[in-house]
């Protein structure tokens, strides 16, 4: 599983005595504030992707739930862009602006998490990637200063990943059809008494349904007529 | 708790058809008392006058309790909650429009206050509110003219002379029905519903909006709150909880995701987007962490009996606060802190999305709150001392004394104590409940609801 490397064995952990198990927020470790080891924040990211992921395939996805997650997953991005975005460097193989250690290795595993990361989305997703940004990455710890224009935007969730997203993180509820959530035929008087500069198209009807979607919507009215319950609010 | 001993009742499983039901065994071997999903309890709430107790549960079933009157023949059952009525609130149903099932789990339960010889009660699944009123029959009339005692129509020449239909007791029949049915105003999922203390209006929330009824009226709804960006994918917070103010008909508080509180006034505009008060703790830079922002999300916010605190649950603590201090709360108490080590396994299992609740208790001076394995803890706010406490089929026996249990991290451990690693969190207690006035209280552990008293108001008998 993903997460395994965070997970400790229960004899270490009654060995120990009143250890906090927050290795991540190690004052040891350097940015810690902000950049926990990307080791953790790597795993992290290929968790909330997949509950993302997972929670967007429901047919009604729970709100809360999901908007947490994406949260969560800016807050990983986020604390792993320093990392990446490093001075473009010539030559390889390692990166002689970084002093630390650290950096350089989380590139490594960076790069290596998003490498199999692509190829889980795309092998998920049945789509080809066209663009393989990390397809020729060298030995570890080689400058991703070449690359940066795919990394350093930290688009981890943008074009690299376009079957899941289009346009990074914002591209996220564009699976979500909110035109359905927003029909009008089912709003609440209340909607009208409401004012809604947003929406263009008005709360007279449902504009957008076309005729096709009209006869579909009228055989199922016609034929969950008995099942239907109370009328709903006036219009 | 320094002057409360904890007995248990002998309440045990939600009665309903559970012969029937395809459920394997309990661990005891008894059937019913395993996990059956339908019967896991969702909502607990007493009455205004702790008389009545209602659960809700996840197939959609209202089962309500009352309190037995204290008897002279039997002195030690005085005090107990019976089954009085179980229902069927709310059935499965099925959008037709977007294809989605729409859950029977019954939400929230919240009591209107009696104003007749009916109880009535609002009950709400995801997406439809119901009125229920209960009503008793303990007379039925008897000597019709027209009718004989079966009910059918006599033949008129037998009918010689005309008597006066005469009421004459019966056993005791609950009925219940509905009496309103307010559908079709929410788009999102239903978390909360609070009726005002006008009594004649009522709100429900989801996740985007919050709407204002009127108890007699179904067909339409007052929109006063919506949080629902017009870019769904600039959606970064949602509505949590919500909840009308005790004394002040105009104020109403709601909580979000992101751990914040705002309390709206609805004198202020017929739209209150605007609150008229935030409340919100700054985040703690020393414990900031990828999962901040999930634990401070608040699941469950309750005014004060006196109106002038509020309390709410996130998922490592409960906060009080005061409703003139935006800036922090006043008071915070740590529920589970020993998880904090565990967050990122707790995202792992989703357990740390589970939504907890909280609860004052008659005097406002204790609050109560579930957790993991069971346990549920209280907190003393005036000699700031707390206790963990079981709710299991041992500490539920009559009269048996609840013990105090703890939970160890490591190094020494007690006999008795329980190692955080053994925690079973399938086992939570999310809903709990606080008799109004006395100290009895009411715990939902799974499918099985567990009732609580204190030994001074028991050994007063």
């Amino acid at each position: 599983m993903l997460s395994k490397g965070l997970k400790r064995k229960r004899e270490e952990e009654e060995k120990e005595a009143l250890e906090v198990d927050a290795w991540w927020l190690d004052p040891g470790l350097p940015a810690v504030t902000q950049a926990p080891p990307t080791l953790a924040s790597s795993s992290l990211f290929d968790l909330s992707v997949l509950k993302l992921h997972h929670s967007l395939r429901q047919s009604e996805p729970d709100l809360r739930h999901l908007v947490l997650v994406v949260n969560t997953l800016r807050r990983i991005q986020a604390s792993m862009a320093p990392a990446v975005t490093l001075p473009p460097v010539p030559s390889p193989p390692i990166v002689p602006n970084v002093a630390d250690n650290l950096l350089a290795s989380s590139d490594a595993t960076l790069s290596a998490s998003m490498a199999s990361l692509l190829e889980d989305l795309s092998h998920i997703e049945g789509l080809s990637q066209a663009p393989q940004p990390l397809a020729d990455e060298g030995p570890p710890g080689r400058p991703v200063g070449g690359t940066s224009p795919n990394l350093g935007a930290l688009d981890l969730l943008g074009p690299a990943t376009g079957c899941l997203l289009d346009d990074g993180l914002e591209g996220l509820f564009e699976d979500i059809d909110t035109s359905m959530y927003d029909s009008e035929l089912w709003v609440p008087a209340s909607e009208g008494l409401k004012p809604a500069p947003e929406d263009g198209p008005g709360k007279e009807g449902a504009p957008e349904l076309d005729e096709a979607e009209l006869d579909y919507l009228m055989d199922m009215l016609v034929g969950t007529q008995a099942l239907e319950r109370p009328p709903g609010p006036g219009r | 708790m320094p002057c409360v001993t904890w007995l248990g009742r002998d309440r045990g499983a939600a009665p309903g058809p559970l012969d029937e039901a395809p459920c394997s065994e309990g661990e005891l071997g008894v059937p019913g008392l395993a996990q059956c999903t339908a019967d896991i309890i969702s909502t607990v709430e007493f009455n205004h006058t702790g008389e009545l107790l209602a659960t809700g549960d996840k197939g959609g079933r209202v089962v309500i309790f009352q309190r037995e009157p204290e008897s002279k023949n039997a002195p030690h059952s005085q005090g107990e909650y019976d089954v009085y009525s179980t229902f069927q609130s709310h059935e499965p149903e099925f959008d037709y429009l977007k294809s989605l099932e729409i859950e029977e789990k019954i939400n929230k339960i919240k009591w209107l206050p009696q104003q007749n010889a009916a109880h009535s009660l609002l009950s709400t699944n995801d997406k439809t509110i119901k009125l229920w009123k209960i009503t008793e029959r303990d007379k039925r009339p008897e000597g019709y003219n027209l009718k004989d005692e079966e009910g059918k129509l006599k033949d008129l020449s037998t009918v010689t002379s005309l008597q006066v239909p005469v009421l004459k007791p019966m056993d005791l029949m609950v009925e219940v029905s509905p009496r309103r049915i307010f559908a079709n105003g929410h788009t999102y999922h239903i978390n909360s519903i609070s009726v005002n203390s006008d009594c004649e209006t009522y709100m429900s929330a989801d996740d985007l909006r919050i709407n204002l009824w009127h108890l007699a009226v179904t067909d339409r709804s007052f929109n006063i709150v919506d949080i629902k960006p017009a870019n769904m994918e600039d959606l970064t917070e949602v509505i949590t909880a919500s909840e009308f103010h005790p004394h002040h008909c105009n104020l109403f508080v709601y909580s979000s995701s992101k751990g914040s509180l705002r309390l709206c006034d609805m004198r202020a505009a017929a739209l209150c987007d605007r609150h008229s008060k935030l409340f919100e703790e700054p985040e703690d830079p020393s414990s900031r962490s990828f999962f901040s922002e999930i634990i401070s999300s608040v699941s469950d916010v309750k005014f004060s009996h006196s109106g002038r605190y509020m309390l709410t649950r996130d998922y490592l603590t409960v906060k009080v606060w005061d409703l003139n201090m935006e800036a922090r709360p006043i008071e915070t108490y740590q529920v589970h802190d020993y998880l904090r080590s565990k967050l990122c396994s707790l995202y792992e299992n989703d357990c740390i999305f589970d939504k907890f609740e909280c609860a004052w208790n008659g005097s406002d001076s204790v609050i109560m709150t579930g957790a993991y394995n069971n346990f549920f803890r209280m907190f003393d706010r005036n000699s700031k001392r707390d206790v963990t406490l079981e709710a299991s089929r041992e500490s539920s026996k009559p009269r048996a004394v609840l013990k105090p249990r703890r939970v160890c991290v490591g190094g020494k451990r007690r006999r008795d104590d329980v190692s955080v690693d053994s925690l079973d969190f399938t086992k939570k207690i999310l809903h709990t409940a606080w008799h109004p006035a006395e100290n009895i209280i009411a715990i939902a552990a799974t499918n099985n609801l567990y009732i609580f008293q204190d030994k001074v108001n028991s050994d007063m008998h």
